[in-house]
């Protein structure tokens, strides 16, 4: 064993008897001549919140999509609560969830008909009450019948993760999860994401440029750049081996190639 | 992995929820209510006349009236078929949802279930105003038809969903910019599948290619049924058989070209 996945053993803190919530070994995804993910791995323990960091093209959303069977790797393995993916995704897709910039619902559709369908394809009991509980939590009850293509950004992003915990997922998936919302409707998501972890025991893994979202809302921070594990350690791990403040300098650090002897 | 495979651990609540979200989303919008019906009624009325002029001028269509006409809904239902199946696709894709379906317990085959039904849907919207006209103001009742109609029938949605999922998995794998391919592919068919003439009239060449068709057994026995009052059984079969591989290859070929899809990264970047 390296000292790279004693670090990571120890970081996951593993139950073993409880799979992992998410395993990713030698993971590999190459684009025609782009390694966009180059040999990453990592294990995320179950109940924990996991911020993934990293520049434009580092491989965030490439390495969700794989944990999430969107995109099949080059080579190297993903599990995901204790299941293969893709290969045993049909055992696995009805426990997790996802939210993500990239894709949008249905906008003639209204919020509470969107719900539904989701709903219902996540085969969710009590669904009505589901969705008036969601509704509750997340304050759509103004807005569920109104089609959500004229919803405001912040209500979108409400909406969106209304849909990504209709299922009350054991694993959420996040891209982005409070990209160009106010700082007040930001703020209010993070703390509905903290609020689900704990009820729920739900792992979280969030991709983000928001170095203060992910200070705030994470138990450990994998860096990456050009497609590579550049760092992985919790917040204050991080920030005593950089010496640095605050996670955005850690940020500057990586992206600008300055290591950790530099910084320092 | 086999069409039976794919089949297990089928669950109907999720096929309903796709049939639901077409629902919705169809009856949210009087426009495209409205074009369902617009150009299978502008078709009928067009070729009625045109039926009603060549009537009472030749002698040799006169003694099979309605072939034109009954050439049309049968047309109709191959093309709408296909084109409703693939505007649903379709709408995911102009969404942006596919990513929220895939990554949901949603199976490919619950998917395709589902566009089928709402092909149904769809056709039933266009057709059934397409055939009263045609009734009311052609005096072409295609219900005398009588049972072979249901073989007509069968055998042509088969077609146009097979032609439907083959073309689905192509928008999947490329993008909105092979969305073109919907909307013409079955016009590249029409003078193959002898819709308005018999195979007879194809170059002796050509003739193989169009017997590899099951839409041309449905038309030539269309015009068996009219001008001999004979329904050839054979024909529905053959067409029946080639549908079967054509179903089992397109669907073949939509897992393809979905796996391929998850290899270039298209389901996330939904490129163009």
């Amino acid at each position: 064993m390296t000292v790279e996945d004693t670090k990571q053993s120890s970081i996951a803190m593993r139950d073993p008897d409880v799979p992992a919530a998410i395993e990713v070994a030698h993971l590999v995804k190459v684009y025609k001549t782009t390694r966009a993910v180059d040999d990453i791995s990592f294990t995320i323990a179950r109940g924990s919140i996991t911020g993934l960091l990293g520049g434009n093209g580092a491989g965030k959303t490439t390495t969700i999509a794989m944990i999430m069977g969107l995109v099949l790797p080059t080579s190297g393995k993903v599990s995901v609560l204790g299941h293969a993916m893709p290969e045993q995704s049909a055992d696995v897709l009805g426990r997790m969830n996802f939210e993500s910039p990239y894709v949008d619902m249905p906008m003639r559709l209204t919020v509470r008909q969107n719900l539904t369908v989701f709903g219902k394809l996540y085969a969710v009991p009590n669904l009505r009450g589901r969705i008036a509980q969601l509704a509750s939590d997340l304050d759509l009850t103004d807005f569920l019948d109104r089609a959500s293509g004229k919803l405001s950004a912040g209500q979108k992003t409400r909406v969106a993760l209304a849909k990504a915990l209709i299922n009350e997922p054991e694993l959420l998936l996040l891209d982005e999860p409070t990209a160009s919302l106010d700082p007040d409707t930001a703020d209010w998501i993070r703390q509905h994401l903290e609020t689900y972890r704990k009820s729920h025991n739900a792992t979280i893994l969030l991709a983000s440029h928001n170095m203060l979202e992910v200070e705030r809302l994470c138990d450990r921070v994998i860096i990456m750049k050009t497609g590579r594990v550049e760092d992985d350690d919790s917040p204050t791990g991080i920030l005593q081996r950089y010496n640095r403040t605050t996670l955005e300098d850690v940020f500057l650090d990586v992206a600008r190639g300055r290591n950790r002897e530099a910084a320092q | 992995m086999s069409l039976v495979e794919h089949t297990r651990g089928l669950a109907m609540h999720r096929i309903n929820a796709m049939v639901l979200r077409y629902w919705y989303l169809l009856r949210s919008s009087w426009p495209r209510m409205l074009e369902l019906i617009y150009w299978p009624a502008l078709q009928i009325i067009t070729w009625g006349f045109l039926q009603s002029y060549i009537s009472q001028n030749a002698g040799f269509f006169a003694q099979a009236g309605g072939t034109l006409i009954g050439a049309v809904i049968l047309w109709d239902i191959l093309f709408r078929g296909q084109l409703g199946f693939s505007i649903s696709f379709l709408e995911e894709m102009w969404a942006r949802n596919l990513g929220n379906l895939m990554m949901s317990p949603l199976k490919p085959i619950e998917f395709l279930i589902a566009l089928m039904l709402m092909s149904l849907v769809r056709l039933a919207i266009g057709i059934i105003p397409m055939v009263i006209i045609g009734a009311v103001f052609f005096h072409f009742n295609l219900l005398s038809f009588g049972l072979p109609l249901i073989a007509f029938f069968c055998n042509l949605i088969f077609t146009s969903w097979s032609l439907g999922i083959f073309v689905s998995g192509l928008v999947l794998r490329n993008g909105l910019g092979a969305e073109s391919i919907v909307w013409t592919l079955m016009f590249g068919l029409m003078p193959l599948v002898c819709v308005y003439y018999p195979v007879a009239v194809l170059p002796a060449w050509l003739q193989p290619v169009a017997w590899c068709l099951p839409p041309t057994y449905v038309f030539e026995g269309m015009r068996a049924l009219l001008f001999d009052q004979v329904f050839r059984t054979d024909l529905m079969l053959g067409a029946l058989a080639i549908n079967a591989v054509l179903f089992a290859a397109s669907f073949a070929g939509f897992l393809a070209l979905l796996n391929s899809a998850k290899r270039a990264g298209s389901l996330i970047s939904g490129g163009e």
